[in-house]
C-alpha cells in the first residue's frame, strides 16, 4: 500500500500540531497553546517529540520582552505528513471497494 | 487508531481554524450597512435637497464646506461600523469559545486594511485634486479588492461581497452623479444582504 502510517502523528496533539504547520510558515507556542486547548507541559512534550525526530524547527526570539517561540515544519516533517495523509487517503479508498 | 475519515476531517478542520478568522460577525454586517444608509441618507438632503429628486448635482459638491461635512460623516460611518465589528466579533468568539486575537485574525484584518488605507489615502488625493466625481468608486473598489484580500482568511462567501463591490465600483465610475447612489448600494444594501446571510449560515 502507498504511503505510510507515522507513529508520530498517532497522538492527536501531534497530529494537530503538523496539520497546522503544514498550512502556517510558522506558528507560536501560546498560540498553540489556545487553539488546541491544552496544557503547558501536554503541548511542550509533543513539541519537543516532533522537534526531536526533526519534524519541525524551533525559533526563539523575543517580543518586546516577552520571550516567543516560534515552530515551524521542516522538508522532512513535511514529506512525512504528506506520506501520512496519502496512508489515510489509501486506506479510505480500500475500504470503499 | 482512529476512523481515517475521522483522521482527515481532524486535519482540515485544524487546517482551516489555523487559517481563518471565522467569528466575523454577521449582525455587524447588517448594523454596518444601516450606519450607510442613514449617512447617505443625511448627505442627500446636503446635497440634493430641495432640489430634483436625483441627478448630476456634483457642481454643489464642489462647495468646499459640504467636502468636508461629508468627509467627516463618511470618517464616522468607517469608525462606526469598525467599532460594531470589532465589539460584535469578539462577543462572537467568546460564544464560540474561541480566542479572537489570533494569527488568523490578525492576518485577515492587515489582509483587509491595506487595501483599504492605501484607498482612503488616494482618494484624499482625489478629492484635493478635485476629481469629486470618481470618489465614491473608488472607496468601492478598494474596498472590493480589500475584501478579496482578505477571503483567504475568512469564510469564503465574503469574496463575493468583494465582487460585488468591485463590479458596483466600476459601473459607478462611468456614470458620473450616480455616486451617492453606487455608495449607499454598496457600503448599505450590500453590506445587509450580506451581513443577514452570514447570520443566519453561521452564528444561529
Amino acid at each position: 500500500m502507498k504511503g505510510n502510517y507515522d507513529k508520530a502523528f498517532e497522538n492527536v496533539v501531534r497530529l494537530r500540531v503538523m496539520s497546522i504547520l503544514m498550512v502556517n510558515d510558522e506558528f507560536d507556542f501560546n498560540s498553540f497553546k489556545e487553539l488546541l486547548d491544552v496544557t503547558d507541559g501536554n503541548l511542550a512534550s509533543h513539541l519537543k517529540n516532533l522537534e526531536k525526530q526533526e519534524y519541525i524547527s524551533v525559533a526563539k526570539s523575543f517580543l518586546g520582552r516577552k520571550p516567543l517561540t516560534n515552530y515551524s515544519a521542516t522538508a522532512q516533517g513535511k514529506a512525512a505528513f504528506q506520506d501520512h495523509l496519502e496512508f489515510l487517503e489509501n486506506l479510505i479508498k480500500e475500504n470503499k471497494t | 487508531m482512529r476512523q481515517p475519515e475521522q483522521e482527515l476531517a481532524e486535519i482540515k478542520s485544524m487546517m482551516e481554524r489555523s487559517t481563518r478568522f471565522l467569528t466575523l460577525s454577521g449582525l455587524s454586517g447588517i448594523l454596518a450597512g444601516t450606519y450607510a444608509l442613514i449617512a447617505a441618507g443625511i448627505a442627500y438632503t446636503w446635497i440634493y435637497y430641495p432640489e430634483v429628486p436625483y441627478g448630476s448635482n456634483i457642481d454643489k459638491i464642489s462647495d468646499e464646506g459640504i467636502v468636508g461635512k461629508l468627509l467627516i460623516t463618511a470618517l464616522i460611518v468607517l469608525l462606526l461600523s469598525i467599532g460594531t465589528a470589532w465589539v460584535m466579533s469578539q462577543n462572537n468568539s467568546k460564544k464560540k469559545a474561541t480566542k479572537f486575537w489570533t494569527p488568523a485574525s490578525k492576518r485577515f484584518i492587515q489582509a483587509l486594511f491595506i487595501p483599504i488605507a492605501i484607498g482612503g489615502v488616494f482618494c484624499l488625493a482625489l478629492i484635493s485634486r478635485g476629481h469629486l466625481a470618481v470618489v465614491a468608486p473608488a472607496t468601492l473598489i478598494f474596498y472590493g479588492l480589500g475584501l478579496l484580500n482578505a477571503s483567504h482568511f475568512t469564510h469564503n462567501d465574503i469574496k463575493y461581497l468583494g465582487y460585488c463591490q468591485l463590479v458596483l465600483g466600476v459601473i459607478s465610475a462611468f456614470l458620473p452623479g450616480f455616486g451617492l447612489l453606487t455608495w449607499s448600494l454598496g457600503f448599505g444594501v450590500l453590506h445587509i444582504i450580506y451581513g443577514a446571510m452570514m447570520y443566519y449560515k453561521y452564528d444561529r
